[in-house]
């Protein structure tokens, strides 16, 4: 395929995407759990991409997501609120010290430089180690910084342990997709670029990387840096969707949620921590809810063990099943392509049937 | 002939332990030589300190009359010297292509011509181009590891045990091509604990023993010397009385 005929591919599909996107909303009800599954999925696909883009391509193992991604909600929140309403949400605090409100675009960006920005700072000690150890640390960032955020003499800024709200938020499921796209494609063309294979180069062999001339510090940094921005400016794309944040949401819980996607997908897979994203929150979301219900009859037979919070042991038992027996994941660290469904389907069906795929398509 | 890398002096300790004790010693423009001894003697600890892997602990390296004793590795690279390390190390879940860029790295101008020259010199990778690394046998890992060194373009490149783990008739095609590349006007300093094909490759060589330079010569004087013949060729002095 050459390369024209792959971009105009790729771009299509984008614009088919947002084309179906945008007639489905005008088509289903607003409450559709679709939605709910969409925006959200989108929001996660780009925190797991960029935690990928540390842990898959850049052979760190760090799990301060949550810490980062907190970070950027907080730093959307308070740069947004309204000065209007800043007296009821800080209520407790006589309205705050805060008292102008960013555009939106400019308060999502500055919530991943204030996630950069902590991510340079604590990388200057943190990334000196490894494996194990470096997401031990990370992880006690995490939550240090949780604690930190719901502290009372910080109340002016953060609202200590109160809910913050009244920001702008998004409606059309659009928002979060063109958002995370736009992220998702600058991870991407990172990856491909000679600091991209040099990340590569560092997680195959630091030692051979380091003969090489990569400077080992620099590079680990650049990377821990970037995802953290990433992170950040997701955690502000879920403030938006979740209209609310608190700090108490972003527990370890959801770095692990997030790592969840991240494995299923196949670590060091961009498109595979995008699929697995949709489709672990369409499952934890929507599909699996049936197990929280206690009295779910087949039949007349009662069907024991459920309750409240039961699907959560399923993914559980996957990710134990995932690590034992598939551990490449989805996608491995392959990526979905035009190109590569071009040539399976050139390869499995010969060349007409291709052609009439092709046609179907295009219809 | 100048030299183009002066060791004096290097001291180099891990924790306390003294792996390398006060050597010295000189390569040539266009020289191969050799550092051999049998494990621990220091050998690869002193190419490790040359590249900036391991800070000395006191002594100087001028290379090309330059002091980079305190330099760190990609200001080495930059300057001329790279490492081939230890064990082939290649970046096994990167093509073969993509491992010859990595080696490239720190230059910032074209590469076409290197990655010719390099896949003239090893055919089989030309071949292998797209595969991943990890896939290829030993002989041809080592080959991408001695290709991955040249597309830095080094003045002086290092080798650490080429012929580890290969089989015999593999190591006297990577001894081919180090002289090879010796001849397209490559320096080499090479380490190895097969003193047989290195001494006779190389045009001079060092004896290390626990740390220190116990001999030094012609690749052929040392070849003949009855000393090294027991110590490291496998012939007993008697049976060649």
């Amino acid at each position: 395929m050459s390369k024209t005929k792959k971009i105009t591919w790729n771009v299509g599909l984008i614009a088919a995407l947002l084309i179906i996107l945008f007639i489905l909303e005008q088509v289903l009800p607003s409450g559709s759990m679709l939605f709910t599954v969409l925006k959200k999925g989108a929001i996660y696909a780009l925190v797991a991409v960029s935690m990928n883009l540390l842990n898959g391509f850049t052979g760190l193992f760090s799990l301060g997501q949550a810490g980062f991604m907190l970070l950027g909600a907080y730093t959307y929140a308070i740069l947004t609120i309204p000065s209007a309403s800043r007296a009821s949400v800080y209520q407790y605090y006589n309205g705050g010290i805060i008292n102008f409100a960013l555009p939106v675009p400019i308060a999502l960006i500055a919530g991943g430089l204030v996630a950069a920005i902590f991510a340079f700072l604590i990388g200057l000690p943190v990334l000196r180690l490894k494996s194990d150890y470096l997401a031990i640390a990370t992880l006690g960032f995490a939550e240090i910084i949780r604690a930190v955020f719901q502290w009372d003499k910080l109340g002016p800024v953060t609202n200590g342990s109160n809910l913050l709200r009244s920001f702008p938020t998004f409606h059309s499921v659009l928002y979060p997709f063109i958002v995370s796209g736009i992220c998702i494609a600058l991870i991407v063309l990172l990856i491909n670029s000679t600091y991209g294979r040099a990340f590569k180069a560092i997680r195959d062999d630091e030692i051979a990387a380091e003969a090489m001339g990569i400077n080992l510090a620099h590079h680990k940094r650049l990377a821990f840096v970037i995802s953290s921005f990433f992170a950040g400016v997701s955690g502000g794309l879920l403030a938006m969707y979740q209209t609310t944040i608190q700090a108490s949401m972003f527990k370890s819980a959801m770095t692990y949620e997030i790592l969840l996607i991240v494995v299923i997908g196949g670590i060091g897979s961009v498109t595979g921590s995008c699929i697995s994203s949709f489709l672990f929150i369409a499952c934890s979301e929507w599909w699996l809810r049936f197990l929280d219900n206690e009295n779910l009859y087949i039949g007349s037979f009662h069907v024991p063990l459920l309750r409240p919070g039961f699907r959560k042991v399923v993914f559980a038992i996957v990710i134990m099943a995932m690590v034992l027996f598939y551990r490449q994941g989805i996608m491995g660290t392959r990526e979905f392509s035009v190109e590569g469904c071009y040539n399976f389907f050139q390869k499995r069906f010969g060349k007409k049937s291709v052609k009439k795929a092709g046609d179907t398509h295009e219809q | 002939m100048s030299s183009i890398l002066e060791i004096k002096d290097l001291n180099v300790s891990y924790g306390g332990i003294k792996a390398v004790k006060d050597i010295s010693f000189h390569v040539e423009e266009g020289e191969i030589v050799t550092l051999i001894g049998a494990n621990g003697a220091g050998k690869s600890s002193t190419l490790r300190s040359i590249v900036g892997l391991e800070k000395p602990e006191s002594g100087s390296i001028l290379f090309n009359e330059k002091e980079i004793a305190s330099l760190p590795t990609d200001r080495i690279v930059v300057e001329g010297i790279t490492l081939v390390p230890e064990g082939r190390r290649v970046f096994s879940d990167l093509t073969v292509l993509e491992n010859l860029k990595i080696g490239a790295y720190m230059r910032k101008d074209a590469l076409d011509e290197d990655i010719k020259w390099v896949y003239d010199l090893f055919p089989r990778l030309k071949e292998r181009s797209w595969q991943l690394a990890g896939t290829l046998s030993g002989g041809e890992q080592q080959m991408l590891a001695i290709g991955r060194a040249l597309m830095s373009r080094p003045k002086l490149i290092m080798m650490d045990e080429p012929s580890l783990g290969l089989a015999p008739i593999i190591v006297q095609g990577v001894f081919d091509i180090i002289r090879e590349i010796n001849k397209q006007g490559v320096t080499i300093l090479l380490v190895e604990q097969n003193a047989n094909m290195a001494l006779k490759a190389a045009h001079r060589a060092y004896v290390m023993e626990t740390g220190r330079i116990t001999l030094s010569g012609t690749g052929k004087e040392l070849a003949e010397n009855e000393e090294i013949k027991a110590a490291y060729l496998g012939k007993s002095k008697e049976a060649n009385v």
